[in-house]
């Protein structure tokens, strides 16, 4: 490596310094965290955080502090590895060359494409982590494949939220303001502090989601922001909020239609904003009328008192802003629940104003290598694209980038589907241990098929069970990249990713995307390195490349605010919203296309205390939520580092006191949970931090540690609650599934094998 | 020679341990030692309806409040990446008048 580059510091003591934004860190989301990685012989010496990176300021969690027991974990896939299909399950991994690796996926490729055709090859992608920005020119530019499929029930990640975002507001992903444009942050004369933050389903001070530097929070509470927090859970931010709305799983439009009709019934909208940038309000007030806070109070287990004043708290003090989170995503209801929470925001005009919610226009950037790569795929296979036999999910199926993982597993399940599904390929994903619904069913559908590919940084249950080839991936430390906050629908930043350490034999996905496209596709692969295409995309939107970034390090953007009254919001430069309306939809143009309502409605979760019959609510009295994050892991991701693991080394099932005592459940005990789709065993962690009627499981669990050979898979069937989520219960427009809100029963066990 | 003082603002520690790590990779120390831990008061409801619920990193005797880099000009690992930034290392003389600035409440100093 040479060392005479600006962001490569010789220390003179036989070690340098490299500079560089990880995608934070290997594996997780594009927060960009800045770190100074010390090297000596191509081994990291320190981790330490970067004082110059303008958001995160030097402070890093301890996922990226423990980076070194990542990059030198023996368990690391080191080379390309193959084994017999009737060898799945089983530790009988053989040692490949690249060549022999690519000359295997070539030929299978070449041969499903002959016959029964290109839409017989599935991707297979994992959530938030650096292939999300390139899955998708996988699919569709290298497979030549319509179906960029994942395993999450409902897509219940982000995408609804980015759905809901663009159908209504037509912007990309709507985030609080915390000054994250600006070089001089919060003394930047133009930004304002937000007087109120309402917090819903997120908890991102353990988390940094999507690209959010989770705790800008503790930030702006030092500088006076005052909190409200949605969650069913007694977190840090909500003991701290001035009102923990701590609602019954689930209810979440029960809730955000109460605050409205709080603050239209006693006027407290911003009737200058509501007026001229917003469609719909008299038939949204009319919706909304009934649901008094003392209606929703019965529903949402909330009282009405505490909506009552949260909503006046947060209407009357301009500027407020908001944060949604995965909660949102994770319930059949959800679209309805985003679609209320945003007009709570409208109504009290918080939008793209200083201190309030930033706004952007998705950048060029992510568009032409996620999903315009559609285009390349010839139009007669696209119409090929798994779809719900009966035409359901109409919603999904246009604004969707591929099937609906639901309807992708019923095909898969399928003893006489359309047409066969022979090979998947993955992208830094772990189904079975984390994302899929019923994982076992999805198990059982994968392993028809005849080739499956993976390529990861840790082997895993998933690859355990059901691959024939995995590719070594290297890490955020080992390869040149680009991070962009939020995928680039709001990215107050591109930060360079910097390779520190040469790989031993481990590509990015970038690299093996490349050398994937200029085999079985070159005409649409014409860069021989990362930093030609780099440079080539950055050119779509900058006069700069990727070689500049690298000197730069991080690049902040421009922002304006009051873009929709200057024409920035919109592709046609008119004032106003990138909606058919060109405002925002408090009432949907758009929804009713597509079957769904125009106006938003509660309804019950499938499995829910008041939805079953009562016989089933008396055998399972409590509600289940899951996901709640611990600061040590990114879903599946960091079991087997060992300063993260010592921090959660089992997973947590959260039990109230008075709950723990009825069960005869003690702080420690294995308790299992138990529905009539599954069951799963979790430790009991016994706290007054949720309602005694409610308890909250860890997700994404299985145990390095353990045997990996088929049947006990890393042990990761034992204590995964997705054994408990229903499959397809998702919304009408396909968007959202309860993979927080069903319901248990709870009882001791003797082990975790019990 | 300037003696110091580790000043925690622990109303805003939300015991992310990121000290502790940075603190065990600065230090090399082995799994059963610690530089510095963090400890959870709480969670407990008061009788005023209010949440008690504090983490409060207490620095053992493994801590030498990395006056080496201080010295160099940098600050020690702890500090740099204390995410809520609420963990600072002082000269002892300015304590006191921290502490006579401080608005609001729940703040300790340690002297390891």
């Amino acid at each position: 490596m040479t060392k005479n580059e600006s962001w490569i510091t010789d220390l003179g003591d036989g070690t340098h310094q490299v500079k560089t934004c990880v995608w934070s860190p290997p594996g997780d989301h594009p927060v960009g965290c800045g770190i100074v990685v010390t090297v000596k012989d191509n081994k990291i010496v320190k981790v330490e955080g970067d004082p110059d990176h303008p958001i995160t300021h030097g402070r890093l969690c301890p996922r990226c502090i423990a980076l070194d027991e990542v990059e030198n974990h023996p368990d690391r896939i080191m080379h390309p590895m193959m084994r017999a299909r009737e060898d799945r399950g089983k530790d009988a991994w053989k040692r490949i060359s690249w060549d022999e690796a690519y000359d295997l996926i070539e030929s299978r490729v070449r041969e499903y494409w002959d016959n029964p055709g290109p839409q017989s090859i599935l991707t297979f992608t994992g959530t938030g982590r650096e292939i999300t920005m390139y899955s998708a020119a996988y699919c569709h530019a290298i497979f030549n494949s319509p179906n960029y499929c994942m395993t999450l029930s409902g897509g219940a990640c982000y995408g609804p939220r980015c759905t809901i975002a663009n159908f209504q507001l037509g912007a990309g992903y709507p985030e609080l303001d915390y000054a994250a444009y600006f070089p001089d942050r919060y003394d930047d004369p133009r930004w304002e502090c937000p007087k109120y933050i309402l917090v819903w389903g997120k908890n991102p001070i353990y988390s940094s989601p999507d690209g959010f530097f989770g705790h800008a929070l503790v930030d702006l509470m030092k500088l006076g922001s005052k909190l409200i927090v949605v969650d069913p859970q007694l977190t840090w931010i909500a003991a701290r909020a001035d009102y923990h709305l701590h609602l019954r799983p689930g209810t979440d439009t029960a809730l955000a239609m109460a605050l409205c009709n709080v603050i239209i019934e006693e006027d407290l909208y911003d009737h200058d904003f509501v007026e001229k940038w917003c469609y719909g309000f008299k038939d949204f007030a009319e919706c909304v009328k009934e649901w008094t806070p003392e209606k929703a109070s019965e529903i949402c287990w909330v009282d009405a008192e505490d909506i009552r004043g949260a909503a006046r708290a947060f209407a009357t003090n301009s500027p407020s802003s908001a944060l949604w989170g995965l909660s949102i995503d994770t319930m059949t209801n959800g679209v309805q629940a985003g679609h209320t929470f945003l007009a709570v925001i409208a109504l009290c005009g918080y939008l793209d104003i200083p201190g309030g919610i930033t706004l952007a226009r998705p950048a060029s950037f992510t568009g032409k290598w996620r999903y315009e790569t559609v285009n390349s795929v010839p139009a007669d296979i696209q119409a090929k694209r798994i779809a719900d036999s009966e035409g359901k999910y109409k919603c999904w199926d246009t604004a969707g980038p591929g099937p609906l993982p639901d309807v992708t597993l019923n095909w898969l399940e399928s003893d006489n589907p359309p047409y066969p599904i022979k090979m998947s390929y993955w992208f830094g994903t772990n189904p079975l241990s984390c994302m899929a619904a019923q994982p076992k069913r999805w198990e059982a559908a994968l392993n028809k098929l005849e080739f499956n590919v993976s390529q990861d940084i840790f082997m895993n249950p998933s690859i355990m069970a059901l691959c024939d080839l995995v590719l070594p991936l290297s890490t955020s430390v080992e390869h040149e990249g680009i991070v962009m906050p939020h995928f680039g629908r709001n990215t107050h930043f591109l930060g360079a990713m910097n390779k520190a350490i040469e790989p031993e034999d481990s590509k990015s996905d970038v690299e093996i995307m490349l050398d994937l496209g200029r085999r079985l596709r070159p005409e649409l692969w014409p860069w021989n390195t990362p930093a030609e295409f780099f440079t080539d995309q950055l050119h779509t939107a900058y006069s700069w490349g990727f070689e500049d970034l690298q000197e730069e390090v991080v690049h902040q953007q421009e922002f304006e605010y009051h873009k929709y009254e200057t024409g920035k919001l919109r592709a046609d430069g008119k004032p106003g919203f990138d909606t058919p309306t060109g405002l925002v939809e408090l009432k949907s143009s758009i929804y009713p296309l597509f079957g769904e309502q125009a106006l938003p409605y509660f309804q019950e979760p499938e499995y829910s205390p008041y939805s079953q019959p009562a016989e089933v609510v008396e055998e399972y009295p409590l509600v289940l939520t899951s996901g709640g994050r611990h600061i040590a892991m990114f879903h599946s991701e960091h079991r087997q580092i060992p300063s993260l693991r010592k921090m959660n080394p089992w997973p947590l099932v959260t039990i109230h006191p008075d709950a723990a005592a009825k069960y005869g459940i003690e702080d420690g005990d294995w308790v299992a949970i138990e529905n009539p789709l599954g069951r799963c065993v979790q430790k009991a962690n016994v706290r007054p931090t949720i309602d005694p009627r409610v308890v909250h499981a860890q997700h994404g669990w299985w145990f390095p540690e353990q045997t990996g050979e088929a049947p006990n898979l890393f042990g990761t069937y034992k204590s995964n609650i997705n054994n408990l989520v229903p499959h397809e219960s998702v919304g009408v427009t396909g968007y959202g599934a309860p993979y927080k809100n069903i319901i248990c029963k709870i009882y001791k066990v003797d082990s975790l094998n019990d | 020679m300037t003696k110091y003082a580790m000043l925690v603002d622990y109303k805003y520690c939300t015991g992310c341990h990121s000290c502790e790590v940075s603190c065990v990779k600065e230090k090399g120390l082995t799994g059963s030692e610690w530089g510095i831990k963090i400890n959870e008061v709480g969670p407990a409801k008061f009788e005023d309806g209010a949440w008690e619920w504090d983490f409060i990193p207490t620095p053992s005797r493994r801590c030498d409040l990395c006056v080496g880099r201080i010295e160099e000009g940098k600050k020690p690992l702890c500090e740099l990446h204390c995410l809520a930034a609420c963990l600072k290392i002082v000269p002892v003389e300015e304590v006191s008048d921290t502490l006579a600035g401080k608005e609001e409440g729940k703040v300790a100093v340690f002297l390891p």
